[in-house]
């Protein structure tokens, strides 16, 4: 007895997430940051197979050479060869940076979460996260550094500090305006508990923004990393990340500026590849934008 | 007449507001004030008012949405004012409610079916294998195919998500349904085919149903009997035709005259209702509608009206008795 006609005929219905996706590669800019991102993935990964040399053999020999075929990149102050130790920087940086995105997407949807949907707790939590969001993030990240110490974790731990209260803010926004929707609603008047309305109606709905916040936290703690290496307070020196090797190229920069160019443009194209696919991301979720692509 | 299902006796409902850390919540928004309102099994009561008049808060107090300030709520005979979420997990499948915006009402994210299925997997309802077969059932009730199951809300039209949300109610199999301003979102077209479905679905299963509306015209079409509210009390309550014919309240007036007229030969000016409502944080003294009501005299802003029969079935609370 349907006397309804069904939009259309279409055999498959794509979920939302899908559709979104499809138009998130149509726009140029978001497909080539997709390649790029891609690229230092494949680097980073497969460093240990197809990176040319070993990021620790020196050739003074050869120091301070200029690009050339056999090193792409040149090599630095000890004869390395500063392609090879890219690839291990991007290693590193991108550790960082999804540890930082898992660890500060974790907590901060949780506290997020929490503060939306459990009024009482929201004006401690919240003030909370406002107190540590006016340090400056490098700040913050200093001070968290000095007081942790120098290993992968700890840049991890304290990295995840100061980015949990963005991620934190955006899930507690989210959460505000969705639990406002009558479908929250309706699972509660059909007798759902708590914890079923937040995995089953209010995380999936989340998903998306954090999604986009994650990506900015991924480019803000690959930028935060290397400024906390370059400073000397990140991981230590001898390991090849893409800040400390801007630090120690700083006083040979007059001569191999492809010294400090490597690894610098490693961070620029890394960082922006992940803002436009951050903003594509936005973009593709807004509804008020949605018509224009 | 059937036996009471829904007794709703002086219930309050009171928000805090304004407030945070330091001010503190001082002033109360009486968004209903001591409604009394009962609902026979099988009956269809129309409850109308302006945006802002607590209807639908009225609803949610009765379905325990939310907890009543003070007042008592009574659910088949029982008392449910003050019952926790797990103790009212069983009466969730005696009472549901049908939303108005048929946008935000379903979650995005899930397939019709799992909407629609929500219900069974709360209440351990059926077995997983024969679920299926109960949602595709549900769905041919209010009209929509099968196949509807496996598609995502965003394929729908407004009128076809109502049909979701009224299916996702029926679910469980309700003896009592809160429907608030129903097809209000939707297209008039569309309006009366939902609105016919919902009456169907009402007489066939013996529905009890309090529904919500701003919009006179539809009340009058569904209800059996209607309670007329205006700022968080309650005006007039009378037999859905009654109202019609022999209105006793200065607002139910006021409401009445301006519903449009369709008959260009009986077309009259549209009575306009002068002034706008007033804030509930302030409401005026004695009665609350007297800023609005050319009737008022002096006593309106020292009496508070109470509800008074005034001929079997037909209550109004106005102190004048001299004018309609």
């Amino acid at each position: 007895m349907s006397d309804v006609a069904l939009p259309n005929a279409r055999t498959r219905s794509a979920s939302p997430l899908l559709l979104l996706l499809g138009r998130l590669v149509r726009r140029r800019l978001v497909l080539i940051s997709l390649f790029i991102l891609l690229i230092m993935l494949v680097a980073a990964v497969g460093a240990s197979w197809i990176a040319p040399y070993s990021p620790r053999r020196m050739d003074i020999a050869h120091r301070l050479a200029a690009p050339s075929a056999a090193h792409w990149f040149g090599t630095d102050e000890f004869g390395r060869d500063v392609l090879t130790r890219c690839m291990y920087g991007a290693q590193l940086s991108l550790t960082v940076g999804f540890l930082v995105v898992i660890a500060s997407l974790t907590c901060g949807t949780v506290l997020g979460v929490v503060s939306g949907y459990v009024r009482q707790l929201d004006g401690l939590l919240m003030r909370i996260t406002d107190a540590l969001m006016a340090f400056p993030d490098i700040l913050l990240a200093i001070a968290l550094m000095a007081a942790l110490g120098a290993s992968l974790t700890d840049v991890v731990i304290a990295l995840g500090t100061v980015y949990t209260p963005r991620v934190a803010r955006v899930a507690r926004g989210a959460t505000l305006v969705l639990r406002e929707l009558q479908f929250i609603e309706a699972a509660e008047a059909l007798g759902a508990s708590g914890r079923r309305v937040i995995v089953v109606h209010l995380l999936p709905n989340l998903a998306s923004p954090l999604l986009v916040q994650g990506t900015f936290v991924f480019a803000f703690s690959i930028l935060t990393e290397a400024a906390l290496s370059f400073l000397g307070a990140g991981v230590p020196p001898t390991s090849p990340t893409w800040g400390n090797m801007i630090a120690s190229a700083q006083e040979y920069m007059q001569n191999a500026s492809w010294l400090i160019l490597a690894p610098g443009l490693c961070i620029v194209l890394t960082v922006l590849a992940l803002q436009a696919v951050g903003d594509g991301l936005r973009d593709a979720l807004d509804p008020r934008l949605r018509r224009l692509t | 007449m059937n036996p009471v299902l829904v007794e709703a006796t002086d219930v309050t409902v009171s928000f805090p507001s304004g407030g945070g850390m330091l001010r503190g919540g001082r002033m109360a928004l009486r968004a209903v004030d001591r409604l009394n309102l009962s609902i026979a099994a099988g009956e269809v009561v129309g409850l109308v008012g302006e945006s802002g008049s607590g209807k639908t808060t009225a609803g949610r107090a009765v379905l325990r949405l939310l907890e009543p300030t003070s007042g008592v709520i009574r659910f088949e005979g029982a008392d449910i004012t003050h019952l926790d979420k797990p103790a009212l997990r069983p009466l969730r499948r005696r009472m549901q409610m049908i939303f108005q915006d048929p946008y935000s009402s379903l979650n995005p994210r899930l397939k019709v079916r799992d909407i629609v299925e929500e219900a069974f997997v709360i209440h351990g309802i059926g077995t997983r294998r024969d679920r299926p077969e109960r949602v595709a059932e549900l769905l041919g009730r209010v009209g929509l195919p099968a196949e509807a199951m496996e598609r995502y809300p965003h394929e729908f039209s407004g009128g076809q998500r109502q049909r979701i949300g009224i299916a996702r109610a029926l679910a469980v199999e309700p003896v009592f349904v809160v429907a608030d301003e129903p097809v209000s979102a939707l297209d008039v077209s569309v309006q009366a085919q939902v609105l016919n479905l919902l009456l169907d679905l009402q007489r066939s299963l013996g529905l009890a149903m309090l529904f919500i509306a701003h919009d006179l015209a539809v009340v009058q079409y569904v209800s059996d009997r209607v309670v007329v509210m205006y700022l968080g009390r309650v005006m007039e309550v009378a037999p859905a035709e009654a109202i019609y014919r022999r209105p006793m309240h200065p607002y139910t007036v006021a409401l009445l005259e301006a519903v449009p007229e369709p008959d260009p030969a009986m077309r009259r000016p549209l009575a306009e209702l002068p002034g706008e409502m007033p804030s509930p944080f302030a409401p005026p003294s004695g009665c609350v509608f007297r800023t609005r009501c050319r009737f008022a005299v002096a006593a309106c802003e020292r009496i508070e009206p109470v509800l008074v029969e005034v001929s079997p079935g037909h209550s109004k609370a106005c102190i004048r008795d001299d004018i309609l």
